[in-house]
């Protein structure tokens, strides 16, 4: 790439490297393409939505270096050079993480189309304030649209998550066998001393319930 | 929609971004955070042939303070960096701009939008607008002729419309001195939303506290731009002694004296309203710090 020229007309497409879910990906594409439509029709990373491509909804809602971004409002070529994370990245296998459990537990979703982005929101904004109140919860998911659940059951699923997560740092932190206070995930209790402090829940998940969907 | 094709371009400099913008003429435009620009390239309001990215110019990114206690505000800086940004790099001088970013849009638009951006896009009722008019902030911008500063009172010439030539780049700006007693409120009808009416003051208390020796009153939502309002400023410094009474009368003056349009977001009668209780909450606010 030569200082500031051209290096490509219009019709031509452009040379990109993304970086995904820790992967990196070649691609050649037309730079008219916005990050969702480069992870969809691209990646085939069908899981990230879009909706209604100017900023309001929210479906499209991926993390770009660890914070929320709409992935409509941005070209593809704007993400070079940064981590992108998308919905595909949060369980493990068909093992939901402590976020999708805790979704599913309270009802968070009904059709689901909303769902990519609000999961992806909620982990981006709970990294950056894990104290975060419920009012604040409140206020951040007021950032995406759900015509379905009424938003109230994904307040409670992100407070809950958070509450747990922190509930889990706590006893760590105590050097307590036990996360979360109770013990219901019994298998992961001998392992919750080695997990790192921040990647607690993702690995140790504090929901009774593992639902593959 | 998806956009119309173009050729994309990333400025390494600004003096390579602007030499290019003058070489490539009306087909260019600059995209920064792209929260306003790439919404209406989607739906072909804007298609530009070319685009230059000035996203990845990290020295236009930042807070600092001069030694006569002036905010230098990068042009890249983000709405979510100014809301979270530490004390000292913000301090009470300047906590009405952090307290102000709550009401930009939703946490994954001030994520990528920028100061620049909403400045350089000018609508009526962007806060960053509105903050610039209140507190008398200079916007420096750099053109294939160099650098220019340009006051906030001269930058805002109409809808989404600016002082700034189409070659040249807004790189910083520069709020000139602390206001420890402004604030901004406004009313939207849902939360995130541009406002239909924001109103901001920067209050300057005598000592002791008696009457205000200055005061500055300014609207979003009822002009082209955002406006001061001396007839409400005048209201305070000479309406004797601070208190909700004196609030309510000043936001009564600036509801009187201004002529807001009567559109989809509301009537004229509306928005007077709406201006006679933001003005005066907004007093409240600023006293409060
Ligand atoms: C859903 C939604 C809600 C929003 N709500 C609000 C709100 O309530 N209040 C509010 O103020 N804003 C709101 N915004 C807009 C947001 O604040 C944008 O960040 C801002 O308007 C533009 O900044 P940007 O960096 O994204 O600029 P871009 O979108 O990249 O650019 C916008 C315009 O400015 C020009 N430009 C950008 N940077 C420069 C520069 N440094 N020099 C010269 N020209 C430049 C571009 O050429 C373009 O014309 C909202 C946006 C969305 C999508
Ligand atoms: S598709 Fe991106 S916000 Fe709606
Ligand atoms: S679950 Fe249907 S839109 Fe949210
Ligand atoms: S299932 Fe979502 S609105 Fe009916
Ligand atoms: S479904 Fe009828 S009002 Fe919501």
């Amino acid at each position: 790439m030569t200082d500031n020229a051209p290096e490509h007309t219009a019709q031509q497409r452009q040379l990109l490297s993304l970086d995904v879910n820790g992967e990196t990906h070649e691609l050649l594409t037309e730079p008219r393409r916005t990050l969702v439509d480069v992870l969809r029709h691209d990646l085939r990373l069908t899981g990230t939505h879009v909706g209604c491509e100017h900023g309001i909804c929210g479906a499209c809602t991926v993390l770009l270096d660890g914070a929320p971004v709409r992935a409509c409002l941005m070209f593809a070529a704007q993400a070079e050079g940064k981590e992108i994370r998308t919905v595909e990245s949060l369980a493990d296998g068909t093992r939901l993480n402590d976020l999708q459990q805790a979704f599913s537990e309270h009802h968070g979703l009904q059709c689901g189309f909303c769902t990519p982005g609000f999961l992806m929101l909620a982990e981006g904004f709970l990294a950056e304030r894990p104290e975060a109140s419920k009012e604040e919860i409140r206020e951040v998911v007021a950032s995406n649209l759900c015509r379905c659940t009424g938003y109230q059951t994904i307040v409670e699923a992100i407070d809950d998550c958070a509450a747990r997560r922190r509930a889990a740092l706590r006893s760590r932190l105590e050097g307590t066998a036990h996360h979360n206070g109770d013990s219901r995930d019994s298998e992961d209790e001998n392992t919750s001393e080695t997990v790192p402090p921040g990647a607690a829940c993702e690995e140790v998940p504090c929901g009774s319930t593992t639902r593959s969907r | 929609m998806k956009p119309a094709a173009f050729t994309y371009h990333r400025a390494r400099d600004v003096e390579g971004a602007t030499r290019l913008l003058a070489e490539l003429g009306d087909e260019a435009k600059v995209i920064a955070g792209g929260q306003s620009l790439v919404a209406m390239m989607n739906f072909r309001l804007a298609r530009p042939g070319h685009l230059v990215d000035i996203g990845g110019l990290a020295g236009l990114a930042g807070l600092r303070t001069d030694s006569g206690g002036g905010l230098h505000i990068g042009a890249l800086t983000t709405h979510h960096a100014v809301e979270t940004a530490p004390a000292d790099a913000l301090g009470p001088g300047f906590a009405v701009l952090r307290d102000a970013m709550r009401w930009v849009g939703h946490l994954p638009i001030r994520t990528r939008g920028t100061v620049g951006g909403s400045l350089a896009h000018g609508d009526a009722t962007a806060e960053w607008c509105l903050l610039a008019v209140l507190l008398d902030a200079e916007l420096v911008a750099h053109g294939p002729d160099g650098e220019r500063r340009i006051a906030a009172a001269e930058f805002f010439h109409g809808y989404y419309t600016t002082a700034l030539e189409p070659d040249e780049i807004l790189v910083e700006v520069v709020f000139p001195r602390p206001a420890p007693h402004a604030a901004l409120t406004e009313f939207a009808e849902r939360q995130g939303d541009f406002a239909t009416v924001s109103a901001a003051v920067d209050l300057e208390p005598a000592d002791g506290g008696g009457h205000f020796t200055a005061a500055r009153v300014a609207l979003g939502g009822v002009d082209a731009m955002p406006v001061r309002v001396p007839e409400a400023e005048d209201a305070l410094v000479s309406g004797g002694a601070p208190g909700p009474e004196l609030y309510a009368r000043t936001a009564a003056v600036a509801a009187e004296s201004v002529d807001p349009p009567s559109d989809g977001n509301g009537s004229a009668h509306y928005r007077r309203v709406l201006i006679r209780t933001l003005v005066a909450r907004a007093c409240e606010e600023a006293m409060a710090r």
